[in-house]
């Protein structure tokens, strides 16, 4: 599979989030707002670059009986990582994605691109692959936080956009929003894709 | 003489019973309910009714056009989902709400899963939970029965928050106030004396049987009595049976008919399950109601209660299953 075109399927084709259905835990949790969406998302596609790229390197020298501790080893290394840059420069996004940064390890995304791609797959398009599904994470991510946030809390990035009079709802920044939106826009993209095939 | 045979294919007895047929003897039970709640709360709560069934029929019609699908919305079940909708909303609740909740009802849990019998749960419940959810105070805002205005008897607070707090019961309306409705309380639930008149007529055509009703109100009358605050065998078992929106959803909502078991036991269970979930909120819960949610989560539990309560067919083996 060429890079550019591993970026694309990450991205649209096989968007993470819209298409795979992965990683729903974060999705769902820290979407509240639009700042949260790109900020869990960075987070997750730096930590899924860098570890498709090691596992790709390493696919050789790992004996499969042992793969999944040695993937889960690889993501932990770069989720701390993370965790303590994001702490030391943006102390404010750290806190609000709170338990959710440490627990990107477990991330189904980084275990099931390590196991499906990086690991049967040369370091250059493992890259490609986490670039594109690190920015189709990101871009869902976002996407779902822009949505709850304008109406939830009637903000976009935190600066008021609907107005005055606008009455938020507050269940679009509860859990059950989180489930609402998802379910809707899912729904919208297969209709939209539908026509199109 | 005529001497021709009509030949046709069966069925040759055909009932009546129609779908439209079911929904308007629901909406005339519904009346007395509407009536009441005017005298109670004044003219307002009429428009509030007129907004939230137009909203639904409007949107049901609107969805069947946009999915291409044939218009029912002479059925009159959006009718009904309306109905239900405006009866569990504050009187004084914004017009817009009423609006977008029943845009909800109809859209989200009715249509987008396949349309009338297909809903997973009860439409205006669902709808009112995420109304709750999403507007918490415009959607608690209660007022008082304006046929109380000349006397000092009542409280504006309704009767649950009171029965939550054992200290306060000195504060507690009359019983008969409490049946009949003059407490503070959403636009259809208020009075319980208006509910049964409909209810009775509901159960005298056949449209819906005792076991989810009676049951329901049973158990959480038996909970509350025997889990009362001052200790056991101390609750207040009638006032809770009155107040809230227990007549209403045992009634009217519990026993709606794709969203609760088609199994005699399973309804059984259906019922005692909702009364639980009912006292458990109730007794324990944050929230002062539970009806709506209890009826939600068992509406959730229908098809789990459905798998065992499911008769065996004659002559079927057991382990053959």
């Amino acid at each position: 599979m060429k890079a550019s075109k591993a970026i694309i399927n990450g991205i649209i084709t096989e968007n993470p989030t819209f298409r795979l259905l992965l990683g729903m835990c974060p999705t769902l949790a820290v979407t509240t707002a639009a700042i949260n969406g790109i900020g869990m998302g960075l987070a997750t596609a730096f930590v899924l670059i860098a570890s498709n790229l090691v596992i790709s390197l390493l696919k050789d020298f790992i004996p499969s009986q042992v793969r999944i501790p040695a993937y889960i080893v690889v993501a932990a290394t770069f989720v701390t990582m993370t965790g303590m840059l994001m702490e030391a420069f943006v102390p404010a996004l750290y806190e609000s994605l709170g338990i959710f940064i440490p627990l990107i390890v477990v991330n189904c995304i980084i275990l099931g691109r390590a196991e499906a791609f990086a690991s049967k797959n040369s370091p250059l398009v493992a890259i490609a692959d986490g670039i594109g599904m690190g920015l189709g994470f990101t871009l869902a991510l976002t996407l779902l936080g822009i949505i709850r946030e304008i109406f939830g809390a009637g903000t976009l990035f935190g600066m008021q956009i609907m107005p005055q009079a606008y009455n938020p709802a507050v269940i679009m920044i509860l859990p059950p929003g989180a489930f609402l939106t998802l379910g809707l826009l899912l729904g919208l993209l297969n209709k939209l894709t539908a026509k199109t095939k | 003489m005529d001497n021709t045979i009509t030949v046709s294919a069966s069925p040759h007895i055909r009932s009546k019973e129609s779908v439209s047929r079911i929904m308007l003897d629901v909406i005339l039970a519904l009346i007395p309910a509407a009536i009441a709640a005017v005298i109670i709360f004044g003219w307002r709560v009429l428009l509030v009714i007129v907004v939230s069934v137009m909203g639904a029929v409007i949107t049901e019609a609107v969805i069947q056009k946009l999915m291409k699908k044939p218009i029912t919305i002479k059925d009159l079940s959006a009718v009904v989902t309306g109905i239900l909708l405006a009866y569990n909303m504050p009187p004084t609740v914004p017009l817009w709400i009423v609006l977008i909740g029943s845009i909800i009802a109809i859209a989200l849990v009715k249509q987008a899963f396949g349309g009338l019998g297909q809903n997973f749960m009860n439409p205006a419940l669902a709808a009112r939970a995420i109304l709750f959810a999403a507007w918490p105070v415009q959607m608690t805002n209660w007022q008082r029965p304006i046929i109380d205005a000349f006397s000092n008897a009542t409280s504006s607070a309704t009767p649950l928050p009171i029965l939550k707090d054992g200290e306060t019961w000195a504060k507690l309306p009359p019983l008969w106030d409490v049946f009949v409705g003059k407490i503070g309380g959403s636009i259809g639930e208020i009075s319980a004396l208006a509910l049964l008149l409909g209810a009775a007529y509901l159960l005298i055509r056949g449209v819906i049987n005792w076991r989810i009703p009676i049951t329901y109100i049973a158990t959480v009358g038996l909970l509350t009595w025997i889990f009362g605050t001052d200790g056991l065998f101390t609750g207040r078992g009638l006032y809770h049976i009155f107040s809230g929106g227990l007549i209403l959803g045992a009634f009217f909502m519990a026993t709606d008919y794709p969203t609760s078991p088609v199994t005699p036991l399973g309804q059984i269970i259906m019922g005692i399950g909702c009364g639980i979930v009912t006292s458990i909120i109730r007794l324990v819960g944050g929230y002062p109601g539970g009806v709506s949610y209890s009826i939600l989560i068992m509406n959730v539990a229908t098809p789990l209660i459905e798998r065992y309560t499911r008769p065996r067919i004659y002559g079927e083996v057991k382990n053959n299953v």
